[in-house]
């Protein structure tokens, strides 16, 4: 079966997922200026060390505490559900198989990427259907980082009713340490994939209008 | 119906319709509770009714669990502390068979519960304190709460400081009046003589300086409620 290089499901959810992750990292920074400290009150996590830094308000969505908060959880279904479709859509289509990372298949490709980008390696290695090794690498770690966002969210907004979420994540105040630093990792994600879309703007078009049909990838 | 007057009531319709949808969902940061963030906040007291049990309590904490007393914020909504009113005493009224005046002793007389909890305030941070006082659901029983009665609105001697609540949180076995905090008198910076004190709900929806609790079959707001603030706020 041939497809194109970004299905219309990937593209919609992709594009939707900048809006509404947008949203969610803008409210989210507003929310977290009303006390931007890690850890309980009088027990602030030593090892963080933005104590008490805010983010540029230009980055911040929601204007005061009460404002961001209900962007926050306004949007915070719709981000939800636009994930879940594209999960959904990734398993039922086969489309994890080209897009997930196999250590077989892209293992030694993503180091051959590695080295190349370092300067260590003349030539970029192939990709192997739709993406290198290292692209598969770094989505797949997106993906799964993307639930423990979710899951860490849920804890904080229901440490009581929700016991067993907030004590697999340890507590309220370490719930609140993963949302944060989840929310750091996809944001360094977020301006490299940028960096390399810009180096490769044809990405940017398969993204947009779908691109050329290429064969199913095998794992 | 000529031509010309449905073409100018289609149009009308329209118009209309057009302004609805975009009052009703626009994103308003200063007026959260309107338009589809006020929409989305209905769709999330329902979520959060769903989720809550009435019967599950919050983790009793260890004594050493206890924040620092100094690291236990204490917010005012005015410059000055309210001054306590001679001759203090706490009103049960509203849908009750039994309206009440409790004064400080008589409440001191009734069951003695307490509870070690972690707090959660709106702003992000945790605390825990421990707090003295009587469960709401052992005065809602002494005045005999009468089934039509949805709502509890707690309202301070404090002129604006009050806040309403889902009756059922606020029967909830971990929400008490409060009248001593860490094994002491409370503070007046906590609330004294008598606070509104919940393990189910964001701290800002715990009243300070309680006068009245009132039994209601309609919701009303409250002092944070009505500048924005999300009205359940449960955790």
């Amino acid at each position: 079966m041939r497809r194109p290089a970004q299905p219309w499901i990937i593209r919609v959810t992709h594009w939707a997922n900048l809006v509404l992750f947008t949203i969610m990292a803008g409210s989210g920074l507003r929310i977290l200026a009303a006390y931007p400290f890690l850890g309980p009150r009088g027990e602030d996590y030593g090892w963080y060390p933005l104590q008490g830094v805010n983010a540029p308000p230009l980055l911040t969505i929601g204007g005061w505490l009460a404002g961001a908060r209900h962007w926050h959880f306004a949007f915070a279904w719709f981000f939800a559900a636009n994930a879940l479709v594209y999960a959904i859509y990734l398993l039922a289509s086969g489309e994890w198989k080209r897009r997930l990372f196999f250590p077989r298949r892209d293992a030694w490709n993503a180091w051959q990427t590695v080295l190349h980008d370092l300067r260590l390696r003349k030539e970029p290695p192939p990709s192997v259907g739709l993406y290198n090794g290292m692209q598969r690498l770094t989505y797949t770690g997106v993906l799964a980082m993307a639930p423990l966002l979710v899951l860490s969210g849920l804890a904080m907004y229901k440490p009581v009713q929700l016991p067993r979420l907030t004590g697999l994540l340890v507590g309220y105040d370490v719930a609140r340490a993963i949302h944060l630093l989840v929310l750091a990792a996809l944001t360094l994600f977020t301006v490299v994939h940028i960096v390399q879309v810009l180096l490769h703007p044809r990405t940017l078009v398969d993204m947009t209008i779908g691109g050329p049909e290429r064969p199913e990838g095998t794992p | 119906m000529t031509a010309s007057t449905r073409r100018s009531f289609l149009a009308t319709g329209i118009r209309s319709a057009g302004l609805l949808a975009m009052g009703g969902l626009a994103c308003d940061s200063m007026r959260p509770q309107e338009g589809f963030l006020g929409l989305m906040e209905r769709v999330n007291e329902r979520f959060q009714r769903a989720l809550f049990d009435p019967g599950r309590l919050a983790p009793e904490l260890p004594e050493e669990d206890e924040s620092d007393p100094d690291d236990f914020p204490a917010y005012k909504i005015s410059e000055e502390y309210p001054v306590v009113p001679g001759g203090w005493v706490l009103r049960i009224s509203g849908l009750v068979a039994r309206q009440l005046t409790l004064s400080a002793a008589e409440l001191r007389r009734l069951p003695r519960t307490s509870t070690r909890v972690r707090h959660h305030c709106v702003e992000g941070w945790s605390a825990v304190a421990s707090w003295d006082g009587v469960r709401l659901s052992e005065i809602a029983r002494l005045a005999g709460v009468d089934p039509r009665a949805r709502y509890v609105e707690f309202r301070s001697f404090e002129t604006g400081y009050y806040s309403s609540w889902d009756v059922e949180s606020a029967l909830h076995p971990q929400t008490i009046l409060a009248y001593g905090m860490n094994g002491e008198p409370l503070a007046t910076e906590y609330g004294a003589p008598l606070r509104l004190y919940s393990a189910v709900k964001l701290g800002y929806k715990m009243v300070k300086y309680l006068g009245e609790v009132s039994f209601l079959p309609v919701r009303t707001g409250g002092y944070w409620e009505d500048k924005g603030y999300e009205w359940f706020a449960g955790v």
